[in-house]
């Protein structure tokens, strides 16, 4: 496709949708597909052959509706309406239009989407993940068209760094500034990666996005690519997603049978290919350096930086790294201009940031927020609050390597430089709801036996260490912790957080120190009375007396 | 210490005289596909995790002969075959059960009782051993909304309860 049909293929997918009354979108990522949304799917398709409404309604997939815990879920767009555990029974009604008698099952007029600002899932309930044509008629690649015909690579980059876009993997670094250290080797080898291995508990963000709306992630990485000079791209998958592969797969496919990737990108002289490689279930392959190791097709253990990537990474070459939503914010900001994006959200962290909200809440699922917003608006307004009338302890954010968030701090802005004062960090984006039945000692215990499992053993630091904290965290939870085994706890967690090699050693201890931080008194009440504040440990008192 | 190398070896050789003998006249069907794949992939090391999938994916494990040959034909060391095979937790060496559940152990299922369930499960097939059912644990599925979550042969079910789990297995074991 060269760069003038662009606009023709957009305009005549357009009307394409146009010449129906309606258009049916069921979600078809993993949430939904697990409650059953495939007989849902088929049972309108049925429906619509048995009214002879194919000239006038159009079925197809979508992206994450938001929703997740009440799947599965259907949109229409004639009724602009979202509905909630649809039956195949409710076929029928759909297909005919009988919006009225479908009304209590409508949900998208409850907070949980009011209060959000799509940008990254914008065309999730609007475009069939699985179509390319579909992505292109909601503007797609446009992004892509604007910076190889109007934009220097160096201007994408000033663009980048104007807008203030900060790493969505975690640790929030300035993405603009690892373009221009990429854009700056002088190197005629570049490459980027982009990091698709989400393996947080709890996270499911980045995986619904490629599930979604892969196209968006591709398009982020070739304007990227276009930026520092790079002409062959990876994605690093998660292999535990299938799904998101497949979905990959098919949009890699799509994209370079439509000249939008490969040799000649919309027939300008600019060459950038994108091949997939799939993990294999190591969560350490996150980090950087493990993910490089990863791809070169070696054990996924990290290496000591310097030399960072941008510098010297895949095969020793220069290697932009970004997050699954760095790359997918990255066609709006081209788009748009880096002044809209500074509009969003705070001034330190602008933009949007997708939340996984899970746990003990009443609305499960994805939202977007801009940056900022305030934890108790996402948890109490858009999430419903807390489920089973219990009452909220505390918010877990950024996984095995976060912290968690307690009552007090509810109206802390969620963003990067506010939740590390508490001790907490951002991370990929999931936020795990905690009741007052759930023991912060126990929860402890958890991520580190998660570290301790998935500790890929070349420092010992991290090795020997998690191991350690586990034991002493299983004393304490089974009622045989002493009060010198907690200061060892807290011993041992400097030492992981001073001398581990990677991210993952050094982020290990911090639920530890965020939970002994806020919730002392449990862990006081764990080893001198001997009793859960939960009452979810099961203490076993005769083996300490 | 000192003979394991020597030992790899040996059994390197053996394998590339049976696997010789083995895709030649036979024409195994897995074997041609997983042929092609290398060939794809241009025999590259950097492809040894892509190949693994593959074999695994036709084979159903990857056992210590599959990895010589893998390592024969990349021209690799076998202990870096090895080496990334037990490194990720994905790669099976031993074949798998008949029938498999995993509880999803991801923190959203973890705070919705998992533990529990996964106490539940493991009791319940060692006490009555009906088909043979792997249970395991593994790793966030990504589908927190619906937690908690048991994947059983593949199907991942939503909201489990014991007797959902119950259901399951008598179903199982009546098959």
């Amino acid at each position: 496709m060269m760069i003038e049909e662009l606009n023709e293929a957009a305009e005549r997918e357009r009307d394409r949708q146009n010449q129906f009354e309606d258009r049916i979108l069921c979600c078809t990522v993993a949430g939904c597909h697990s409650c059953g949304s495939k007989p849902i799917r088929a049972a309108i398709a049925r429906e619509i052959e048995a009214q002879g409404r194919q000239d006038e309604v159009e079925l197809c997939g979508t992206g994450c509706l938001g929703l997740c815990g009440e799947g599965p879920l259907v949109k229409s767009r004639a009724a602009n309406a979202i509905y909630a555990r649809v039956q195949p029974g409710d076929a029928a009604d759909l297909v005919a239009g009988r919006h009225d008698i479908l009304t209590s099952k409508r949900v998208d007029n409850l907070p949980f989407y009011a209060g959000q600002h799509r940008l990254i899932l914008s065309n999730s309930g609007v475009a069939d993940p699985e179509s390319v044509f579909d992505y292109i008629a909601a503007g797609g690649y446009g992004a892509l068209s604007k910076t190889i015909t109007e934009m220097e690579p160096n201007e994408v980059v000033e663009e980048i760094k104007r807008s203030g876009l900060r790493g969505r993997g975690g640790a929030g670094y300035p993405a603009g500034v690892k373009w221009e250290l990429v854009a700056r080797q002088n190197s005629p080898v570049k490459y980027v990666v982009c990091n698709a291995d989400e393996g947080d508990p709890g996270a499911f963000m980045n995986r619904s996005v490629l599930e979604g709306d892969p196209h968006r992630v591709l398009e982020g990485m070739a304007i990227a690519g276009w930026a520092v000079g790079a002409s062959q791209g990876y994605i690093y998958a998660r292999g535990e997603s299938p799904l998101a592969i497949e979905r990959l797969t098919t949009a890699l496919q799509q994209a370079e049978r439509e000249g939008l990737l490969g040799h000649r990108v919309l027939g300008h002289k600019f060459q950038f290919r994108i091949d997939l490689r799939i993990g294999a279930g190591a969560y350490v392959c996150g980090e950087e350096t493990s993910l490089i190791a990863s791809i070169e097709g070696q054990r996924g253990q990290p290496r000591p930086r310097p030399p960072y990537p941008p510098e010297r990474g895949l095969w020793e070459q220069p290697t932009l790294i970004n997050n699954v939503e760095t790359f997918a914010a990255i066609p709006s900001i081209i788009l748009n201009g880096a002044d809209w994006y500074r509009k969003i959200g705070s001034p330190n962290s602008p933009g949007t940031k997708v939340f996984a909200l899970a746990g003990r809440i009443v609305h499960t699922g994805l939202v977007e927020v801009p940056l900022g917003t305030t934890l108790r608006k996402v948890l109490f307004e858009m999430g419903g609050g807390i489920a089973g009338g219990h009452q909220f302890k505390a918010a877990q954010t950024g996984g095995p390597a976060g912290g968690c968030i307690p009552s007090e701090h509810l109206d802390l802005p969620l963003d990067y430089d506010s939740l590390r004062t508490i001790g907490s960090m951002m991370g990929s984006g999931g936020l795990i709801v905690l009741d007052s039945t759930t023991c912060m000692v126990d929860m402890a215990r958890f991520f580190m036996e998660f570290c301790m499992d998935e500790s890929c053993g070349k420092c010992t630091p991290c090795r020997a260490g998690t191991v350690q904290m586990h034991h002493l965290l299983h004393r304490i939870t089974t009622g045989q912790g002493t009060e010198s085994d907690a200061a060892t706890l807290e011993e041992l967690a400097d030492l992981l957080k001073e001398t581990s090699l990677c991210g993952l050693g050094q982020a290990a201890p911090n639920p530890v120190i965020s939970t002994l931080r806020h919730f002392r008194g449990e862990y006081i009440a764990h080893i001198r009375e001997h009793r859960c504040p939960a009452g979810s440990c099961e203490m076993r008192r005769e083996v300490t007396v | 210490m000192n003979n394991q190398p020597k030992r790899q070896l040996d059994a390197r050789d053996s394998v590339s005289r049976s696997g010789a003998r083995e895709t030649a006249p036979k024409k195994d069907p897995r074997a041609v596909s997983l042929e092609s794949a290398m060939a794809r992939h241009g025999y590259a090391a950097d492809a040894l995790i892509e190949i693994l999938h593959h074999a695994q994916k036709l084979y159903g494990h990857l056992d210590k002969p599959m990895l010589l040959k893998i390592a024969r034909r990349l021209k690799l060391p076998p202990s870096r075959v090895l080496g990334v095979a037990t490194f990720y937790h994905l790669f099976r060496l031993t074949p798998p059960d008949r029938h498999n559940a995993t509880v999803c152990m991801g923190t959203a299922c973890y705070v919705a009782g998992a533990a529990e369930l996964l106490e539940f499960l493991e009791k319940r097939c060692k006490s009555a051993p009906n088909g043979g059912v792997k249970v395991g644990c593994g790793r966030c599925i990504g589908s927190c909304g619906l937690a908690p979550l048991v994947v059983y042969d593949g199907e991942t079910v939503a909201d489990v309860t014991r007797r959902k789990l119950e259901k399951l297995l008598d179903e199982a074991g009546a098959k």
